[in-house]
């Protein structure tokens, strides 16, 4: 379809958009080929190594087991696309439902609905990450259902305040007049007006996932000890940062292109995603 | 000739912090097959909630006090949501006042008019032909080019061509127009008039011609509704409503149209007074506290429509009289 050819057309001619796409991409390829393109197993000891300089053998030097802290970055890459996408699919899902019903609903609905997003935003993420992390047991899935708890009414809210101010607009009247049902409008012409925002949302969202995973690890709520997590990394360099700043440097910097690029990807959206804008540039 | 849409006594009062709002009082009058009818009035006169009422698309704190709105044989008060539904587009549908905002801003106009046809048990190669049909027929130049395109690449005036396309794609009986020329210029207005009017005796609808442009009622339509606070006041045709009106209101009305004015003046002349309070409507006829003409009766009885000659009729002790 030729729309989203320009749509395409007109990201990639956005230089920022270019750089933040070649992060990601960069980012995705190392996570998927992990495997290949670690010099070494990623839980492989060597105690008589321990905080090795970086060398031609460990570029990154390695941590106080002995480890090489390349093949932990690269393997941490998978962790935290996999925790950042899934927590913001499943946190947008359900913002998305929620926000619609409370924006296209009756009173009560959105009133209830809202009460469940304050209810939500009140705690501080990682307030609620230690206190959930005491009940459930530790592992990837935690650090999941944390993030989505945390998120998913930002998501809400969004999709909320979107809805609300599309249902006041003439042509969901002109809609309903020519016949359409609620879900109809919702499905047909609520939803395509919101994904815009909405995406742009996700992209920006996307890294402050990521980092709340490397956070919770950080502080040993994270995943299990051992996982080749960034945020483990970063807490094994801030532990030994006097004598081994790479740790630091190897756990921070991918952090850092993550943000860097979903953020430039985010903003490039938003400008093409927004119709009022198409054809300004 | 057969009643397309017959409306009777039909009253909405409003739930508001300041008690029950009367905005529509007991408002009858009917539509015959292929006629069009003017509504005017000022703003607030109740044009808007009588279109929300025909179309079951009012507010929730909308009460519906009484009434009835027959679209051949069929209650549009009384059936289910869902039979309304099915109603909507097919047998009753409505051009709005701003195409700016009536058209879906994300969806090409193809798409919106494919969209729309999705009761029907047709192939969508069918379904694409029928809107360039139909977008031919409102003058939209090579329109199967145009399907791909967003609302926002056509003008004003063409966009109001797309939604009018849009209402009568379905050959509905009858078609609600509120305003559909208040947002266009002066020429655009004509153009759009004149397309009206010929889709209109093509498809052979009805049209309710929601409008407080005089000129534009006395040249489109064949009779008049005059609404004023919630009522109807008057009601007639379009040639005798404009020559010798019975109402002191539509008097006034007709005073005002700039059309109509003669001498030149630096102050345009207005009705003097303001729209009573419809929480607590006053006492007797509801024009009283404007009208020229108030006597005692006026404050004491509520006048009932007086026939003036054949349909036509107005809600004024002094109807005939004042003629």
């Amino acid at each position: 379809m030729s729309f989203r050819y320009t749509l395409a057309g007109r990201l990639l001619r956005d230089p920022l958009a270019v750089l933040g796409l070649s992060i990601i991409v960069l980012l995705v390829l190392s996570a998927l080929f992990a495997d290949h393109l670690s010099p070494h197993a990623y839980a492989e000891l060597n105690i008589a190594n321990r905080f090795a300089s970086p060398s031609l053998e460990h570029w990154l030097g390695t941590d106080n087991l002995g480890r090489d802290t390349l093949s932990r970055v690269l393997q941490g890459g998978r962790i935290a696309l996999l925790v950042g996408i899934l927590s913001v699919v499943i946190a947008g899902g359900i913002g998305l439902l929620l926000g619609t019903l409370a924006g296209f609903g009756p009173r009560w609905l959105d009133n209830t609905i809202l009460f469940l997003f304050d209810t939500m935003r009140a705690y501080p993420t990682i307030i609620l990450a230690l206190a959930l992390a005491t009940l459930m047991p530790r592992g990837l899935s935690t650090v999941i259902i944390v993030v989505v708890l945390t998120s998913f009414s930002e998501y809400g809210r969004v999709a909320r305040t979107q809805t609300q101010s599309l249902r006041e607009h003439e042509f969901i009247a002109a809609e309903r007049a020519l016949g359409a049902s609620s879900i109809r409008i919702i499905l047909r012409h609520i939803l395509p007006n919101i994904l815009g925002p909405f995406f742009i949302l996700v992209a920006i969202n996307l890294p402050v996932v990521i980092t709340i995973e490397a956070g919770m690890s950080f502080l040993g709520v994270g995943v299990p000890p051992g996982t080749p997590s960034w945020g483990s990394t970063l807490k094994d360099g801030f532990d030994h940062i006097r004598t081994t700043p790479w740790l630091i440097l190897g756990g921070g910097i991918p952090l850092i292109l993550v943000t860097i690029g979903f953020t430039f990807l985010g903003e490039a959206l938003r400008d093409v995603l927004d119709p009022k804008l198409r054809g300004e540039r | 000739m057969k009643a397309v849409l017959q409306v009777q006594n039909l009253s909405v009062d409003f739930e508001t912090q300041r008690g029950r709002l009367q905005a529509l009082r007991d408002v009858s009058f009917s539509i015959d097959a292929g006629e069009i009818v003017g509504v005017v009035g000022e703003s607030g006169c109740g044009k808007s909630t009588l279109i929300a009422s025909l179309m079951r698309l009012l507010a929730d704190n909308a009460i519906l006090r009484s009434g009835s709105a027959l679209l051949q044989d069929k209650d549009l008060l009384q059936i289910s949501q869902r039979d309304m539904q099915a109603l909507r587009g097919r047998d009753i549908s409505v051009v709005f006042q701003d195409p700016m905002t009536a058209l879906n801003p994300v969806i090409s106009i193809g798409q919106q008019m494919i969209d729309i046809q999705h009761r029907e048990q047709i192939s969508k190669a069918e379904k694409r032909k029928r809107v360039i049909n139909i977008l031919e027929k409102v003058g939209i130049p090579d329109p199967a080019s145009r399907l791909n395109a967003y609302p926002h690449e056509f003008s004003g005036g063409m966009r109001q061509r797309v939604c009018i396309a849009m209402a009568l794609m379905m050959r509905p009986k009858l078609l609600i127009a509120d305003e559909p020329t208040t947002a266009l210029d002066a020429t655009l207005e004509v153009q759009v008039l004149r397309l009206l009017q010929e889709l209109q005796s093509e498809i052979g609808c009805s049209i309710l011609f929601i409008s407080h442009h005089l000129g534009v009622i006395a040249e489109l339509c064949s009779k008049v509704i005059v609404m004023y606070a919630g009522e109807v006041v008057e009601y007639g045709p379009v040639s005798q409503i404009f020559r010798s009106p019975s109402h002191p209101y539509t008097r006034k009305l007709l005073e005002c149209d700039p059309g109509r004015i003669k001498e030149r003046s630096h102050v345009l002349p207005s009705i003097p007074g303001e729209l009573p309070d419809l929480t607590q409507p006053p006492p007797g006829c509801i024009f009283r506290l404007r009208c020229d003409l108030a006597t005692e009766k006026c404050l004491k009885q509520i006048p009932e429509a007086q026939a003036v000659s054949t349909d036509h009729w107005a809600k004024c002790h002094y109807a005939e009289s004042a003629q």
